[in-house]
């Protein structure tokens, strides 16, 4: 690798000097200035409207859109004293939904994408190509056109206006990519390791949730993190499914009440944002020690 | 501890045609036995070994093992332990945990784990890298774990598919031996599959030759070397192969160029039997030498010479009937003849000679 990639610099002439003193991860000063300076204005761009939202959060509504924001002297904790407290609805309770109804289909999903895309990995079956391409063919259909199927869907299962209907619903948006996913870690894993697991005494089943759902850990934790926020986030089908009563909203559906049609109160949005935005973060942070790649290394040959 | 036996038994791929990968086989491996399986690539030998293991279905006949009919029982219930050609590792385990693991799923105590890794890991020289993971070890290590994880077991059945196939030479020659001490000193019945003849012959108390599924021959490496039982296996076993050929026969024998190599009587019956006029003879580079000035010989052209040390192959062409013939013989290696030279070549002892039926492969002589 080292040497074509140097062979190939070489070629176009961009060795700088003597060939040794262009070794590997070295960069030039002026190089490694720009680069900096790519990497902060990106990095800012990107972190600019969330730092917004945060100094928006501990301002007054009437003072929220005022060009110049002072943090200072004019920040509170008002606004999430108000959301938490219940002022402007029952804040905690579609908290607890929505961590009830992420929470759920979480463990819903990707336990059944698991399964799913550890059967069509290893196993031979009828169908099995025509599963992953309804798969992807479910995938191009835009959610305002499932809402009035999945509705009367629903309301036949008597789930409508259920917690667990939404998850059912939920699952099914994430299902699919998320065996796709899956499928690609197990086909990752060794078979010999399978088998390695059969002979050492392990059933079946015992093979998948001891060796192969280890192994494809970083798999888990994508397909984890996207079931997640894509329940956490939601905010059609949630208005569509849930009952109107305000302790049985989630969330986003929630947070509208600070948004009225003439009336907008940003602070409290703002600081509300900010608190709907934590638990995506501790679970972003709990997976993410899983995504790195090169935990199958080892397993076969040298 | 356990004896093994395969009950003709066959394993068919489904297609068209379906493959019958193992085909009919008929093979029982005494208690403590050291079988290798060997044959070209695709005859069919981890097949035959995954049947034993359960990790393959058997689709007629039966498998038998320690007299246990297992053919439809799973592996977890066969007692069996596996190497496997990439030795397949659990990559989220340490060392200790991989060859730990079989005992963990039985519930044996930790204590008693522990132990028994302990031991094994000090048989195969892993005791420093019992806290590593597999990518951190070596090739050569890597192996030896593999077989630890089997020895740890105490299966009654060691199979082991080309486990030696992924090291360097040195390294598979040394761990040949290794392995062929510790089956010794362990006194466990052990299946070992390789496509390698030397290994074959040099590991195994027995060996079983496979051609496309089919059994070709199983016995000892000397009776496997001296009387194969087929052109297919005399070609196969020894390196350089054997020196196979068909020539005409005549009344004192079989004609090679200007040279007539007298035939026992009971060979030439045999082959007037069955109306032959024609036999393929097979001779060892070894059992063929350079002529003296005297005598009668067949005229090879040397086309290369391979230089040993103490011996020399000379590879050279020679006119059989219309067509030219290559020949391998062995010769000292202190006086090899030169390039282009023509030299006369003839057979050491008659009784050397192999014959073969030229149709069915077939041994002749008895
Ligand atoms: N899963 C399979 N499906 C179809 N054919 C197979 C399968 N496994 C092996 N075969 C065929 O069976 C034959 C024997 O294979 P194998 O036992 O792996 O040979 P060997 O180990 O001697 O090289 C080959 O012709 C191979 O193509
Ligand atoms: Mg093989």
């Amino acid at each position: 690798m080292s040497v074509d990639a140097a062979a190939l610099r070489s070629a176009r002439g961009e060795t700088r000097a003597a060939p040794t003193a262009a070794r590997r991860g070295q960069r030039s000063r002026l190089a490694s200035i720009g680069l900096h300076g790519a990497l902060v204005t990106a990095s800012a761009v990107a972190v600019f409207p969330i730092l917004w939202v945060l100094v928006t959060s501990f301002k007054p509504d009437t003072r929220a859109v005022s060009p110049t924001p002072r943090l200072l002297d004019e920040s509170t904790v008002d606004n999430y004293v108000d959301v938490l407290s219940g002022a402007r609805g029952d804040f905690l309770a579609w908290f607890g939904n929505s961590v009830t109804i992420a929470g759920l289909s979480t463990l819903v999903g990707v336990f059944v994408s698991a399964t799913t895309g550890y059967a069509v990995s290893r196993f031979r079956f009828p169908g099995r190509r025509g599963l992953m391409l309804t798969f992807l063919v479910t995938q191009m259909f835009p959610f305002a056109v499932l809402i009035v199927p999945l509705h009367n869907i629903l309301l036949a299962l008597g789930l409508l206006g259920q917690p667990l209907g939404l998850v059912l619903v939920y699952c099914t948006t994430t299902v699919p990519f998320c065996t796709l996913m899956l499928r690609e870690h197990f086909d990752a894993v060794p078979t010999d390791i399978d088998e390695a697991g059969r002979v050492d005494g392990l059933s079946p089943f015992g093979v998948f949730w001891r060796l192969v759902l280890p192994l494809a850990r970083p798999g888990l934790a994508v397909t984890a993190f996207y079931s997640f926020l894509t329940a956490w986030g939601e905010v059609a089908f949630a208005s569509a499914f849930l009952s109107v009563a305000d302790d049985s909203k989630t969330l986003s559906v929630g947070l509208q009440v600070f948004v009225q049609q003439n009336r907008a109160e940003w602070g409290h949005l703002a600081a509300a944002s900010v608190l709907v935005a934590l638990p995506a973060v501790v679970v972003f942070y709990l997976v993410q020690r899983f995504l790195v790649g090169g935990l199958t290394g080892g397993a076969v040959k040298g | 501890m356990a004896e093994v036996a395969y009950v003709n038994a066959s394993r068919v791929f489904p297609g068209t045609p379906p493959v019958r990968a193992v085909d009919n086989l008929e093979l029982s491996v005494a208690d403590g036995e050291f079988l290798v399986l060997v044959g070209p690539s695709g005859s069919g030998k981890s097949t035959a070994l995954r049947m034993l293991a359960g990790l393959e279905d058997v689709d007629e006949g039966a498998i038998t093992i320690g007299g246990k009919d297992v053919t439809n029982t799973p592996p977890k219930g066969r007692d069996i332990a596996m190497v496997f050609q990439s030795y397949a590792l659990y990559p989220h385990m340490t060392v200790a945990e991989n060859m730990g693991f079989a005992l963990k799923l039985r519930g044996v105590p930790k204590a008693e784990i522990r132990e028994k890794v302990a031991e094994a890991a000090r048989m195969l020289d892993l005791t420093r890298y019992l806290d590593r993971k597999p990518k951190a070890l070596s090739g050569g290590q890597r192996q030896r774990v593999a077989m630890g994880r089997a020895i740890v077991r105490e299966p009654s059945v060691f199979l082991m598919d080309e486990p030696l196939s992924n090291l360097d030479a040195k390294l598979r020659v040394e761990t040949r031996a290794n392995i062929a001490a510790l089956q010794q000193r362990l006194g466990t019945t052990t299946i070992y599959v390789t496509h390698d003849q030397v290994e074959a012959m040099t590991m195994g108390h027995r060996v079983a030759v496979l051609k496309d599924g089919i059994l070709q021959q199983c016995a000892s490496p000397r009776e496997l070397y001296d009387r194969p039982a087929n052109a297919f296996v005399a070609s196969f076993i020894g390196s350089p192969a054997m020196n196979l050929k068909t020539v005409p026969l005549t009344p004192e024998g079989a004609r090679l160029d200007g040279l007539v190599v007298p035939l026992s009587r009971s060979a030439l019956d045999g082959a007037a039997a069955e109306g032959l006029s024609e036999v393929t003879f097979g001779i060892r580079p070894e059992s063929l030498r350079l002529a003296a000035a005297d005598e009668a010989g067949m005229t090879m052209t040397v086309e290369l010479v391979e230089e040993l040390g103490a011996d020399a192959y000379v590879y050279g062409s020679v006119r059989i009937g219309e067509q030219s013939e290559r020949f391998i013989v062995r010769v000292d290696g202190r006086t090899p003849p030169a390039l282009g030279q023509q030299v006369e070549v003839t057979v050491r002892d008659a009784d050397e000679v192999h014959l073969f039926h030229p149709g069915t492969g077939l041994r002749l002589t008895a």
